[in-house]
């Protein structure tokens, strides 16, 4: 079962709901209203990379593959001057389908650390095929124009953009919890807990992974999709080795194993990398902060080894003790 | 095309031993201790920071690698006791996020201590020049250096594997870790003293790297994943895999890099093969990897069954 408590997902996403007004009521500059947006398109991914770790157990070290993708995909149709958001993300959705499924074939083969490793290697294939497209800036990567809905949503407004995402982010929220909790969601889960046990019972276990697996590149696609959009560029560099091990990061720092939790994580993970610089000049010297991350590493290695769970099972517990 | 298939051959089995170098580490950790280091590509950095420092301060190369030796080992054994030791008993997933934090934290101390910009030290004199490996075909003596350094240090880690009392203790340690503490093995010793050897050998390769390429934080990286692809090809905590599959590695990544856009050229129009050459050749190991692990989905030689 799902660890999700879910007022907390209520007040969470109430919260993203209100921050457009609030910053508006307090004056502040737009540039938060962009901030929360990028943070809720990594949630996105977060989240869907929540669906095969959290709940099947497949320890994917490659999901940024599925971010680059998307972005790629709206890249490109964008470069032959297709900007029609009702063609990108459906297209999106079936790319990123058939790269999931071609990768998740091939890696559901093996599981532990060869697992971890495959994965890792098929995003890299992807990096190094990215960086070799030059017809698309290769290294450097290619400006893209935003999409269009037909006059519907206008993502060039900040605002707009904000509730778009938050619309696709509840939806796709909403889609995730009824996943984990039909029939295939529970397989899925049993098959984390113990593989040899489903596959007695006669379940193919294979094929009920390599769905959810499928299915989780596919949103993953959309964050994809919806980050070139916001960054009106993409390049190679959003699939880096090291966006799937943040990635990873988000989901254990927000709690693994529940749907909010990685939204939770990825708020933390980026106001942190966000205003970590900033505390560090303040409170140590001048010009820590350009040394922040020799702040962040320990700080994760303290996390892991200290905070199983992650916030929204300390959230949870906080809701018991006040009754 | 036969002068340069000889040359290129030896630069992929020179990136082959270096790769062996960092993945003997890797993969004895991995399969003794089963831990998931990903901060073994910092060792490399380390150690190549160490080399290039030291060299300058005894002006010596020799030197230099003498005292960057140890003091890689050193760093090993600090990292092992401070933090990896905690780890043995989490799941791979805790592994992998807590070593990514120690590459964080090594790129950003490096970045403290030796400043972001690269270093660059010439390669060391009476190995800068060419000799003839064959009749009529040079090639840089310090490349020639790497890999006897390397076969040597292969020799060296099958002969204490297999040959010494410490490697006897290893592999006992690694077929099965209770039993063997159960039988007096200081298994906590020997982890750390494990993990320190791998971690000079890491530091080694970056060493004979320093004058080849620059040093710069998160250097190691880009290696640590071949490293990996070694490994998971070679099959985890097997040497003699490690080894093969290095030299595997090296060759298809080398060869595959100056031959392939060739073939290309020669079979489809320039502009194609051109643009499709080097994307192929960059994936061609994981396109190996992948290849091997869908008919061996535990690599080529698993040390360990079941």
């Amino acid at each position: 079962m799902s660890a999700d408590k879910l007022w907390i997902t209520w007040a969470g996403m109430a919260l993203l709901a209100l921050i457009p007004i609030l910053i508006q009521v307090f004056e502040l500059p737009v540039f938060y209203t962009e901030m929360f947006c990028r943070i809720m398109i990594l949630a996105l991914a977060a989240m869907s990379l929540d669906l095969i770790l959290g709940f099947g157990g497949m320890v994917s070290f490659g999901h940024a593959v599925y971010l680059g993708i998307g972005s790629y995909t709206v890249g490109i149709f964008s470069f032959y001057e297709i900007d029609n958001g009702f063609i990108q993300f459906p297209a999106t959705l079936v790319i990123c389908g058939i790269f999931a499924l071609l990768i998740g074939m091939m890696s559901l083969r093996t599981s532990g650390v060869y697992f971890i490793m495959i994965t890792l290697a098929f995003a890299q294939m992807v990096f190094f095929l990215g960086i070799s497209l030059e017809e698309f800036g290769g290294d450097d990567g290619m400006p893209v124009y935003r999409s269009e809905f037909g006059g519907w949503i206008d993502l060039n407004d900040p605002l707009s953009f904000y509730y778009f995402v938050f619309a696709i982010l509840l939806l796709l929220l909403f889609l995730c919890h009824r996943i984990i909790h039909s029939r295939f969601g529970m397989v899925l889960q049993g098959c984390k807990s113990n593989e040899a046990r489903m596959q007695a019972l006669g379940f193919p276990t294979y094929r009920y992974k390599l769905a959810a697996f499928v299915i989780s590149g596919m949103i993953c696609g959309i964050a994809g999709a919806l980050f070139a959009n916001w960054n009106e560029f993409v390049s190679p560099a959003i699939m880096h080795w090291t966006r799937s091990g943040d990635l990873l990061i988000m989901v254990i720092l927000g709690g693994m194993g529940t749907l909010f939790g990685p939204v939770l994580g990825t708020v933390l993970f980026l106001l942190l990398e966000e205003y970590l610089p900033e505390w560090m000049d303040a409170l140590l010297f001048p010009g820590a902060g350009e040394h922040w991350m020799g702040v962040m590493g320990p700080l994760l290695i303290l996390l892991v080894l200290f905070a199983r769970g992650g916030i929204h099972s300390l959230l949870g517990r906080l809701r018991i003790r006040n009754g | 095309m036969g002068l340069l298939l000889i040359e290129q051959a030896f630069n992929g089995l020179q990136f082959g031993v270096m790769l062996f170098l960092i993945a003997a580490g890797l993969t004895l950790v991995f399969g003794i201790m089963d831990l998931v280091n990903l901060s073994h590509g910092s060792l490399v950095m380390v150690g190549a920071y160490l080399a290039t420092t030291l060299i300058e301060w005894t002006g010596s190369f020799l030197l230099g690698i003498l005292f960057a030796l140890p003091a890689t080992f050193l760093v090993g054994v600090v990292v092992e006791v401070l933090v990896l030791r905690t780890l043995y008993e989490r799941d791979h997933l805790d592994q992998v996020l807590a070593t990514f934090g120690l590459i964080l934290f090594f790129n950003e101390v490096i970045r403290i201590v030796w400043g972001p910009a690269s270093l660059y030290s010439g390669l060391p004199e009476g190995l800068s020049g060419h000799v003839e490996i064959l009749p009529g075909v040079p090639y840089p003596t310090f490349r020639l250096m790497i890999i006897l350094a390397g076969l040597l240090v292969a020799v060296l880690i099958y002969v204490i594997v297999a040959k010494t009392r410490l490697g006897m203790l290893i592999r006992a340690g690694a077929s099965n870790r209770e039993m063997a503490g159960a039988l007096g093995v200081n298994i906590r010793m020997l982890f750390t003293l494990v993990f320190g050897l791998g971690a000079s050998f890491a530091g080694l390769a970056g060493m004979m790297l320093g004058p080849l390429t620059s040093v710069e934080p998160g250097m190691g990286e880009p290696l640590l994943i071949l490293a990996f692809v070694v490994i998971i090809i070679g099959g985890i905590g097997s040497i003699r895999g490690a080894f093969i599959a290095s030299i595997l590695v090296g060759l298809v990544d080398t060869l595959g890099r100056v031959f392939l856009p060739m073939l290309l050229r020669s079979m489809v129009a320039d502009s194609t093969a051109d643009g499709v050459g080097p994307a192929l050749a960059s994936m061609l190991i994981y396109i190996l990897m992948a290849g091997i692990l869908v008919i061996r989905p535990r690599g080529l030689f698993p040390a360990r069954t079941g």
